[in-house]
């Protein structure tokens, strides 16, 4: 039986002036599948990853998410209806505590007006407690709750990934993008970052698309690969069928003729 | 030794959430707050009060507001003496034409006229930032003061532009003495300080802060950042359009639009620089700093003047008091960019530890 598609990219392009970042580019995610985006520098990975999420406008192409067709998709909407990300540049707000961050990324959920706000009172400081809790969860379940007042400024580089990845879960979003979310790390850390993204996967059921260079973690975790070069899509399938893909083995190794 | 939090366990996230979460913070405030309603009223002259902490409590409210807005939402703003005429005015023509109003509600109806100018000045912010922001509010500093020179109705057709404010009463209690009205703008000031403090520290001041520091992925996150920043203007600009009413009412008394020049918005600028950019604090300090430094200086030039036996030429003074109020600005930076407020962050810190090594 297949599974039901929560991701749906139709025939995506996208240019900036004479550079075609993508050319028609297709593929279709499952729900509660994790799906990675292959591919060398300057594929068009992390562009892809900014049209799914509205941060650039394809000029061709749609965007299927839970079966409502996107066309010009703004990042509120996005945000709005489910998707949220981390960036391959870490994008922490670095002026604020750990606390703060993720607390950022709950803005979504809350209603509380300018007043309520001004005096604390009523629906504001309920609805802080009430977040609080929530992100308390988020933070036992990355463990990291000996930095939680902690300025992200001032934690090292692994911990500000997971920090941002907390950020994004507590949205609690139905599409997880992460764009290379292993950068950077050491073994353990990878390791670490692997088992929370496998049990973001499990526990909430979240959907995932993730871009990775370490190959050796994308065999292990995805359900399926997403190969890119130069903008177009070279192959698509199982981390069994990619292996063994002709087009992608030249992509990354070179062709000697 | 004394500033130590162990032992003082919080139970509930509500109570991790307070303000001041530690009671050595809170036996402080209460200190503070003891000292400036009770002991100066009783023990400062009239000059003190009219001359050094009326100025110094309007201008950290000026201060505050600037720092909502550049501070916390990370806009640069050169307008905030024009936005002070803008509360200035419009609390006296609101006195003027409806005279039966207590001045608390045209202080606030001077404040809610002076956030929607904010926001129409802020509207630029939505496509520029930084500098070529600050040079779009510096367009709000010319022409607001131009405005109020040459639409004589603002001014109620005074041929020289000066207004005199009406005397401050409430409910037929008239603030006429420098007592009364220290204790109306210092209950004023710590008010909107603490609801300062209430939105920074609950989702809007977190959406300010997101969008200062990294604003593509505040958006990604869901934040809108056209509301926020225009949030942020209003916000501000009603905490500079207070302080502007404040400055005419209880400071000056008579008040005129080229009062309120750039030499103005660049003083409370550099009062947010010195105390702590983002720090509600650091607000107070600055102001602390920029009022009271120049008449300390001048103090203890004569003093030292007299002491050494120096016949110091006139204007002398004055201009070495120029000069080592520009060094310390200058010293105060390098050594510590993010102002007072951060060395009083650095210093609790320490303090926390002290005396022992670990």
């Amino acid at each position: 039986m297949t599974k039901k598609s929560i991701l749906q990219v139709n025939e995506v392009s996208l240019s900036f002036g004479g550079v075609k970042a993508l050319k028609n580019v297709s593929f279709n995610s499952e729900e509660k599948s994790i799906l990675a985006i292959i591919g060398p520098n300057g594929a068009g990975k992390s562009s892809l990853l900014n049209v799914i999420n509205g941060v650039y406008k394809p000029q061709q192409g749609e965007i299927i998410f839970k079966n409502t067709v996107w066309k010009n998709v703004i990042p509120f909407q996005a945000a709005q209806s489910g998707i949220s990300r981390t960036f391959q540049n870490i994008a922490l707000f670095k002026g604020m505590s750990v606390l703060e961050n993720i607390l950022t990324g709950r803005s979504l959920k809350m209603r509380a007006g300018l007043l309520s706000q001004g005096f604390y009172f009523g629906a504001c400081s309920r609805e802080e407690i009430e977040h609080r809790e929530v992100v308390e969860q988020i933070i036992d379940f990355l463990q990291i709750q000996h930095i939680r007042k902690t300025p992200v400024g001032r934690l090292p580089y692994g911990l500000q990934k997971r920090v941002e990845l907390a950020r994004a879960l507590a949205a609690e979003p139905e599409l997880l993008l992460l764009d290379e979310p292993m950068a950077g790390m050491n073994v353990e850390e990878k390791e670490d970052m692997s088992r929370f993204i496998l049990d973001v996967n499990e526990e909430y059921g979240t959907s995932v698309v993730l871009i990775e260079h370490d190959m050796g973690v994308v065999m292990d975790i995805s359900d399926k690969i997403v190969v890119l070069d130069y903008g177009q899509k070279i192959g698509e399938g199982t981390p069994n069928e990619i292996k063994n893909n002709q087009r992608v083995i030249d992509a990354y190794l070179g062709v000697s003729d | 030794m004394f500033y130590r939090e162990a032992g003082q366990f919080k139970k509930s996230y509500k109570e991790d959430q307070a303000i001041l979460p530690i009671l050595q913070d809170k036996i402080g405030v209460v200190v503070i707050l003891l000292i400036a309603f009770v002991a100066i009223p009783i023990l400062a002259s009239d000059y003190w009060l009219t001359a050094i902490l009326i100025p110094f409590l309007v201008f950290s409210l000026a201060a505050l507001g600037l720092n909502l807005l550049t501070g916390y939402a990370g806009q640069l703003s050169l307008g905030t003496a024009a936005f002070m005429a803008v509360g200035a005015f419009a609390a006296y023509n609101f006195e003027l034409r409806l005279p039966y109003m207590p001045a608390l509600v045209s202080f606030v109806l001077a404040g809610l006229t002076t956030a929607i100018v904010g926001i129409a000045f802020g509207i630029p912010s939505l496509r520029i930032r930084g500098f070529y922001l600050a040079v779009a509010t510096l367009a709000a500093q010319f022409f607001i003061p131009w405005l109020l020179v040459k639409v004589g109705w603002f001014t109620n057709y005074s041929s020289s532009g000066v207004i005199t404010t009406q005397p401050i009463e409430i409910l037929g209690f008239v603030f006429d003495s420098p007592a009364k009205r220290y204790f109306l703008v210092l209950s004023i000031v710590a008010f909107l300080a603490l609801v300062a403090k209430n939105l920074v520290r609950s989702n809007l001041g977190r959406a300010w802060m997101a969008v200062r520091d990294m604003d593509v992925a505040a958006e990604v996150i869901g934040i809108k950042i056209m509301r926020t920043k225009l949030i942020a203007f209003g916000v501000s600009s009603f905490y500079c359009g207070v302080a502007g009413a404040l400055y005419a009412y209880a400071y000056l008394g008579s008040v005129e639009p080229d009062g309120f020049n750039l030499d103005l918005s660049f003083r409370i600028l550099f009062m947010i620089i010195i105390g702590g950019i983002g720090s509600i604090m650091g607000s107070f300090l600055g102001a602390a700093f920029i009022t009271l430094l120049p008449i300390f200086l001048d103090i203890v030039i004569n003093e030292g003047a007299e002491i050494l036996n120096l016949k110091l030429a006139a204007g002398v003074t004055s201009i070495m008091q120029l000069l080592v109020f520009g060094g310390l600005i200058i010293f105060f930076l390098i050594v510590e960019p993010l102002g007072l407020a951060r060395l009083w962050q650095i210093a609790k810190e320490k303090l926390r530890l002290w005396p022992f090594p670990h």
